[in-house]
């Protein structure tokens, strides 16, 4: 057996040349996904990342922003809060308030989606009920509060119309009057968030097959029987996400509540959104203000791990 | 090419790590170019004043200052306050900030605000001829430059369809004329904001009835609530009037626009409103025949009467690092002609002692006002106090409490003294 052997250059001794090539790109390979994340990655550490670390960091300190050398103090902003009567009633109006909101939405938006998909009106009477409905969406919350604020005032027309109608034989003060005001905002915050849910809504009763409700109900089912046995199973999905978004949107609801009510009479509005808004630009208790928006970001980091979930089971 | 596109990326991801640098530093906002400084100057008033009046003043300054250039940071009041506490805490405040008083307790114990005393020494500032200056610790930190003062507004058609034949001077008058307005079922007496958003009304709608007989809310600079005949007297005075149903419906979430609003549409026979709003009542209802007169006194009291006022203060940032550029553009404002000419387009009385604006003589709302204005005394007890405007809301709350019966007023009191002694202590 004889052995030849090539002479070998003291550059191929080194490997390089025959190498490099294919380990840049490797290296190449592996970076470059990174790459196109890059640009979201900065975004979301400078616009999400930072910023939470930085409340968090600030609930643990004594009164940061307005003291120069804030001191540590642990868990005691936490502590005074979760014992804060306040802030109990707060989190009491915030779940009445989302929660009757988000059912309301669910219940208005899926009677208007089930009307208009209905096949027995015609395409113009469906146009001009969708445009109808949208409406209060089109508008922006400071519009709303406005608009609200005038129609629901002690001289507006909703008390002149319940006037006019025998309805009522005083003047009812909607938004100052600790009885009704919590349901003023809240009625409010559903007038103005039903159509989201009935698009969507709409959208997924066009997706649901017709072949469905046509062997439905050539075995015989009613109407009902076809909407709980075929179009809420269908919806379940999109339902179940809305509900999840709108149940964090509306927990965070701030700009309505401020320019109706601003958390009164007497407290009766007060949200989680106005309390913590009021320790930090009111009472300038920055340290306090920012364990209540972080008790506010768990509750929104547990809704949206539900959502998420939701998500991935529906897809 | 893939050598291109992480080129770029890395590029984009250098310049936004080099931005997000830029924004965690304090930063002066000042900045200097060949010789030049430009001032930024943060305030709500531009969007109050005639377009383009403010920008004119700066136009002036500057061509009197050259070298000295001002950029106008302008918003509502509502948003410059949250732009001025964000920049005191980043230490990227204006150099020159237009300041309510109820802030600046809170801005000096940030060390936000420099000290003007200090300033006006070096710049050789004639100190006597400004009419007030907000003062902690013995240094001044703001000066107002316009004063809107708190006169009572009349409708004169509503009383005299109440058969109200004088203007109520004391509150008996001011009750009995309040009941009488009511009475015709044509408005209600009188108008009351209490809105817990902007509890301004404690100061303007409430307290102003304390000030205007000489009393107090404070003692040695200290929550004097509990025990305080005057105060408490205000509020059964107040009570009484909205358990006879004098008071204009809505009162707990009112805000100070809603009660300008019934007072044009003559909804409202009497308010408490600022002199600024004269205009703006004027062109909503011309028909609307009103009057101005001094915020009526408890039965009996013939002393000086307070008038609450509201002012539209400045100061200099503590991070400016222009600071005697920035005093040059305060002391410009508060110069006698310019002074004057700023007050004439707010309608406001000027911060300069010197000045005298027009409007002043040639209207007779104004000229009413002002005479009453020099017969009193201009009084904002919140002016410089910590906290202020949650001063204003936990009086409020527990005021609105009282109000509906829920707590006396001693309770009231009480329980308003623990919540302002907590604030005070910080």
């Amino acid at each position: 057996m004889t052995s030849a052997s090539l002479p070998v250059t003291g550059a191929q001794q080194l490997g390089s040349p025959r190498q490099r090539p294919g380990v840049t790109r490797k290296v190449k390979t592996t970076l470059v996904p990174y790459g196109y994340l890059t640009p979201t990655m900065v975004l979301l550490v400078v616009l999400m990342v930072i910023p939470i670390v930085m409340v968090i960091g600030y609930s643990l300190m004594d009164n940061v922003i307005m003291k120069k050398n804030p001191q540590f103090v642990g868990f005691k902003h936490y502590s005074d809060i979760l014992t804060s009567e306040s802030f109990w009633n707060a989190v009491t109006n915030t779940l009445f308030f989302t929660g009757v909101s988000v059912i309301a939405h669910l219940v208005i938006g899926l009677a208007f989606a089930l009307m208009l998909n209905t096949p027995l009106l015609g395409n113009r009477t469906k146009a001009l009920f969708r445009t109808i409905y949208v409406l209060p969406w089109l508008f922006t919350v400071a519009i709303i509060a406005v608009l609200w604020r005038l129609l629901l005032e002690p001289n507006g027309v909703v008390n002149y119309l319940l006037m006019a109608g025998h309805l009522t034989g005083t003047q009812v003060e909607w938004l100052s009057q600790p009885e009704t005001a919590l349901f003023a905002v809240t009625f409010i915050n559903i007038w103005s968030g039903y159509p989201f849910y009935m698009t969507s809504l709409l959208a997924g009763l066009q997706g649901i097959p017709t072949d469905y409700y046509e062997a439905a109900q050539v075995d015989g089912a009613s109407a009902w029987q076809r909407f709980t046995s075929i179009t809420l199973p269908q919806l379940k999905p999109i339902i179940i996400s809305m509900a999840l978004l709108d149940f964090i949107w509306t927990t965070q609801q701030f700009a309505l509540i401020w320019m109706t009510t601003g958390g009164g009479p007497l407290g009766t509005t007060e949200m989680l959104s106005t309390y913590t808004y009021k320790l930090a630009f009111s009472k300038y208790q920055f340290g306090t203000a920012s364990a209540a928006a972080v008790i506010v970001l768990v509750i929104s980091m547990t809704l949206a791990f539900f959502y998420v979930r939701a998500q991935k089971a529906r897809d | 090419m893939r050598k291109k596109y992480l080129a770029g990326i890395a590029a984009m991801a250098a310049a936004a790590l080099a931005m997000t640098g830029c924004t965690g530093g304090g930063t002066a906002p000042s900045a200097s170019s060949g010789g030049e400084v430009t001032l930024e100057f943060a305030q709500w008033w531009e969007p109050e004043l005639p377009a383009g009046s403010l920008r004119g003043l700066m136009d002036q300054f500057e061509a009197q200052n050259p070298g000295i250039k001002v950029k106008l940071i302008s918003g509502p009041y509502a948003s410059t306050k949250e732009q001025v506490v964000a920049g005191a805490a980043a230490g990227t405040m204006s150099d020159v900030v237009g300041l309510d008083g109820a802030w600046v307790n809170d801005f000096v114990k940030q060390g936000s605000l420099a000290n003007l005393s200090d300033l006006m020494k070096s710049a050789n500032f004639d100190e006597s001829q400004l009419a007030a200056q907000v003062k902690l610790n013995g240094s001044t930190y703001m000066i107002p430059v316009a004063n809107f003062v708190y006169p009572m507004f009349v409708n004169e058609d509503l009383l005299k369809t109440a058969n109200v034949a004088k203007v109520p001077s004391n509150r008996t008058e001011f009750a009995a004329a309040a009941a009488a307005v009511t009475k015709t079922g044509k408005a209600a007496g009188w108008v009351l904001p209490l809105d817990t958003a902007t509890p301004n009304g404690i100061q303007n709608d409430v307290m102003s009835w304390v000030w205007a007989s000489g009393g107090s809310m404070l003692k040695d600079g200290q929550p004097n609530l509990v025990g305080n005949a005057e105060v408490k007297d205000v509020m059964t005075f107040i009570k009484g009037m909205y358990d006879a149903g004098s008071i204009a419906k809505g009162t707990f979430t009112m805000k100070e626009q809603d009660k300008v609003n019934e007072f044009t549409n003559g909804r409202v026979g009497m308010m408490i409103d600022s002199l600024a709003h004269v205009n703006l009542i004027r062109k909503e209802n011309k028909d609307l025949k009103f009057s101005v007169a001094a915020i009526p006194a408890a039965d009996g009291y013939s002393g000086k009467r307070g008038m609450p006022y509201a002012s539209w203060g400045i100061g200099v940032a503590n991070n400016s690092k222009h600071q005697a550029e920035a005093f040059k553009l305060v002391s410009f404002l508060m110069g006698k002609d310019v002074n004057a000419t700023l007050c004439n387009s707010a309608h406001a009385f000027p911060g300069n002692t010197q000045s005298v604006p027009d409007f002043v003589n040639s209207d007779p709302i104004f000229k009413q006002a002002f005479e009453i204005y020099q017969a009193g005394t201009a009084t904002n007890e919140f002016t410089g106090l910590p906290v202020a405007e949650d001063l204003m809301r936990s009086f409020d709350e527990e005021f609105q409490k009282y109000l509906a019966g829920k707590q006396s007023a001693d309770e009231a009191l009480a329980a308003s003294q623990t919540a302002w002694e907590a604030a005070f202590k910080g």
